[in-house]
């Protein structure tokens, strides 16, 4: 005799309930089971608590074997981190200079959790419906099953008082007084964690006094049910296990090397809160519509479109794992119409504001003995989050700040909290500056690394001061969000439109995106000195010659994306996909 | 439920046992592709082989880098080079045969692989924030039908005994068998010639494996047991890592795992496996 076996069409998309809250104990990761689909169920500092497909992407090594740091999920094998909610990879330690590719991201699984017990479903849209019932709830001791879900739930309704209601709680749940447990109401769901193995989880009023008398006596119950279960099921051929489906990952990851741009996607965020963040400086907090914002790495930034039809590229301040909202910082600039005055003037919180996803060209090395921030006014931004980063990690630091006054300290409430790690540098002159950058970077150490952000001069004053004192230039990390590269445009060339097919020459001294508009073909372009990646375009023919300092340097060796505002050909023809 | 081995596989030789551990007139029983196998020394010090379901039929045997070699088709004439083992100087030594839940191929790629030694060696081979793995070269050598990684550095904490700080260590792999991976390492006493450390998988069934370990060293410090030791340490480090991925089976679908740039040498030893058509605790590509 076959026992009845798979769980029937329709079950896959149900909610069932694959943990009790108490196997979520701080900084723990719990192996859970659901249809043979194994999960890594944590719970995040902030309370969130995450189910995964059970393997890491890169080498297939269970997560659950991982270790929760709070806000990331460390892989054992090679140490990959894993976002919080979005369980996107933040972190490759193997390439401690590249910033990951933001689309490895490991398939999540929908949670909630309601009366002690953790639920979760396979499907991507069914709505959690458990009917609400009143009082404070106690979950039961959960009790495996060696026998199929439908042979256990038929089971527990057999040992139902007699003549007593069932309750049915579609699919594998069921409301009834146990026979040998009269007066105890309970609501039992058969968690199907095979299709020969199964857990039973319920869910009881809770007692006034000691929980534990009561939660014995369900133990004694079910353990005794338990038996007489899988002794009924010894009789009969049990089905054989599901076989897991693991979704394959994506093309342009599985080849090598793996960088790739994607377009340009933007998303709509709100303004959740605008506040005073230092003297002439406004935080914005831009919150997801719904759910969570995408994966960033410490270092990031994103594009903030502006009412004024301005596009600007602004740091996250965040710290890992907040992937409900991004923090930036505006600093007001004197210039009428620029891009913080309006931010300063006209964005107000509610407002719905489009911005790009993260893109990191700052990426963190995590493999320093040391290292040293050095940030010079709103420039602080990027390296907030990077300290942040490396004090959640328990990684040595040093963060030097350099500001006007103690007034103009940037988002003083992060600074405080990173404690006595920050020097503070106020109001120093041209000269004392200079003088305390050189002292600060005086002693270069094997395995240590300085990142800087601030205004160009002061950027390039600490290159300068980091140089004459021996660091390697390998060391010194900066970003650019002005193109100072001098700039080559004397070159003429041809450039074909694949899609188009249009045929254009450029001549020396203009740029391929005003031979463009001339020709009628108008794209996205914004600060026209190939910063901020807005007129990103495919090519797929000719030799670029890349004078940007948006894309990185693997990028640029990839030769598959230009920036049509400032980069040029090498080669007399170019073939963009246009 | 187990694949059928193709030619490719059944016509290989296979390490069954240290040789030292088969004592003349003990017989001996094993399992390689999921079939049972005996095996004995004669008095003379030759060896038989055979299927424990068919006692007449003897199979091939040879006795090579201190390990028991046999197959269940038809083998190569000779196995696959290593020419230090006849280095007078050397110190060759069988360090252990160890049983482990996971399939030969997924041994073998954990061996070629360096961007785990901070985390699951920690302090011994590797060790934060030392974590970087270099560029490095990898080829499908033609003429000896293996896989060749060279130019491969890694920091290592305690690289010898008699090293106070870590160093950058210089390795070189090669896979000139599909269940085979011999590593060569800079020897701190002799620069100019490498240890040599070999690890023969037996795949005992397609997700479980027996992996003996082989050492050629330069290094007459150490004693035989703390070589021996240190080895197993190693492995047993590895183990629990092994035994916790999933599938068991290497996926020789490129879409099936992420790899990155330090993962040259496992992609082109799935590449390899591919075409060599290897089918045994391996996922096969999708036709």
């Amino acid at each position: 005799m076959v026992a009845e076996t798979a769980p029937r069409a329709g079950h896959n998309a149900a909610w069932y309930p694959i943990a009790t809250s108490d196997d979520l104990p701080f900084r723990h990761v719990y192996h859970g089971q659901l249809l043979g689909q194994e999960m890594a169920v944590w719970r995040a500092d902030d309370g969130h608590v995450n189910a995964w497909e059970n393997r890491c992407l890169h080498r297939g090594v269970r997560l659950s074997i991982g270790i929760n740091e709070g806000a990331e999920l460390k892989c054992q094998y090679h140490g990959w981190r894993y976002a919080n909610r979005t369980a996107g990879c933040t972190y490759i330690p193997a390439h401690p200079a590249d910033a990951p590719a933001r689309r490895i991201s490991n398939r999540t699984y929908r949670v909630m959790e309601a009366d002690g017990l953790v639920w979760s479903t396979l499907s991507p849209d069914t709505p959690f419906a458990l009917p609400p019932v009143d009082g404070e709830k106690l979950a039961l001791r959960p009790i495996p099953v060696n026998a199929s879900p439908e042979m256990v739930l038929t089971a527990l309704v057999h040992a139902r008082r007699s003549g007593s209601d069932v309750e049915a709680l579609p699919p594998l749940g069921a409301g009834l007084e146990l026979a040998d447990l009269p007066g105890h109401p309970a609501r039992f769901f058969v968690q199907p964690v095979d299709a020969a193995r199964a857990v039973i989880r319920g869910i009881v009023a809770r007692p006034a006094g000691d929980p534990l008398p009561l939660l014995r006596q369900f133990d004694d119950v079910l353990e005794a049910l338990r038996e007489v279960i899988e002794a009924d099921a010894a009789r009969v051929e049990l089905p054989e296990p599901i076989v897991p489906v693991y979704q394959p990952v994506s093309v342009e990851l599985s080849s090598m090397p793996p960088i790739t741009i994607g377009a340009q996607n933007t998303l709509r965020v709100v303004v959740r809160r605008k506040f005073p963040a230092g003297a002439d400086i406004v935080g914005l907090e831009l919150g997801a519509l719904e759910g969570h914002l995408p994966t960033f790495q410490p270092g990031a930034h994103i594009d903030l479109h502006l009412p004024n039809g301005l596009v600007r590229q602004y740091s996250l301040t965040n710290g890992p794992g907040e992937q409900l909202s991004y923090v930036i910082g505006v600093k007001r600039e004197p210039t009428p119409g620029s891009g913080s005055q309006a931010v300063h003037e006209v964005v107000r919180e509610g407002d719905v504001v489009a911005i790009s996803e993260p893109r990191n060209n700052f990426p963190l090395r995590r493999d320093a003995r040391k290292t040293l921030f050095i940030a010079g006014g709103i420039g602080i931004t990027p390296l907030l989050a990077m300290a942040k980063a490396l004090e959640a990690q328990g990684l040595a630091y040093g963060f030097e700040l350099f500001a006007r006054s103690d007034a103009h300290i940037p988002f003083p409430d992060d600074v405080g909290r990173l404690g006595a790690r920050v020097n503070r540098h106020l109001g120093l002159d041209p000269g004392a500056t200079s003088a305390a950058i050189g002292r600060i970077v005086a002693n270069p150490g094997f395995a240590e690394q300085i990142y800087v952000c601030g205004p160009g001069p002061f950027l390039e004053l600490v290159r300068e001061e980091a140089a004459a004192a021996g660091w390697p230039e390998s060391a010194v990390h900066f970003e650019y969000f002005k193109n100072l590269k001098p700039r080559d445009s004397s070159k003429s060339f041809k450039v074909e439109l694949a899609r188009s097919a249009l045929s254009l020459d450029v001549p020396a001294g203009k740029s391929i995106l005003a031979v463009l508009r001339d020709n009628g073909v108008n794209g996205p372009a914004s600060c026209e000195q190939g910063a901020c990646g807005t007129c990103l375009t495919r090519v797929l023919d000719g030799e670029i010659d890349h004078q940007d300092v948006y894309l990185n340097e693997a990028e640029k060796r990839e030769g598959k994306v230009m920036m049509t505002c400032v980069s040029r050909a090498r080669s007399t023809r170019l073939v963009l996909d246009i | 439920m187990s694949t059928t081995p193709s030619a490719a596989v059944l016509n290989l030789w296979y390490p069954i046992s240290a040789g030292e551990d088969a004592k003349p007139g003990q017989r001996r029983s094993t399992v390689l592709l999921d079939q049972g196998l005996n095996y004995e020394r004669g008095a003379d010090g030759g060896l038989t082989v055979w299927r424990a379901t068919d006692g007449a039929t003897a199979l091939p045997v040879i006795e090579r880098y201190g390990f028991i070699w046999t197959s269940l088709g038809t083998p190569p004439a000779e196995l696959f080079p290593i020419p230090e083992y006849a280095e007078s100087d050397r110190f060759n030594i069988c360090a252990g045969s160890i049983g482990v839940n996971v399939s030969a191929p997924r041994a073998i790629e954990n061996f070629l692989d360096m961007g785990h030694f901070p985390y699951v060696h920690t302090g011994i081979l590797g060790e934060e924030p030392h974590t970087e793995v270099k560029e490095y070269d990898v080829e499908i050598s033609g003429e000896r039908d293996e896989v060749l990684a060279t130019r491969c550095r890694f920091f290592q904490p305690q690289a010898a005994l008699s090293a106070s700080e870590g160093i950058e260590v210089e390795y070189v792999y090669r896979v000139p068998h599909p269940y085979v991976a011999v590593l060569y390492k800079s020897c701190p006493a002799q620069p100019s010639r490498m240890d040599v450390i070999a690890i023969f998988c037996q795949p005992m069934g397609e997700e479980m494996v027996r992996a003996h370990l082989m050492l050629s060293m330069l290094d007459d410090v150490n004693t035989l047991t703390s070589m021996r030791r240190f080895q197993q340490t190693i492995f047993g480090q590895d183990r629990p890592i092994l035994e916790n991925q999933y599938p068991k089976k290497l996926p020789l679908d490129p879409r099936a795992e992420t790899p990155i740039r330090a993962d040259k040498s496992a992609i082109a030893y799935r590449r390899w496996l591919s075409q060599k058509g290897i089918n045994y605790g391996v996922i096969p590509e999708a036709a």
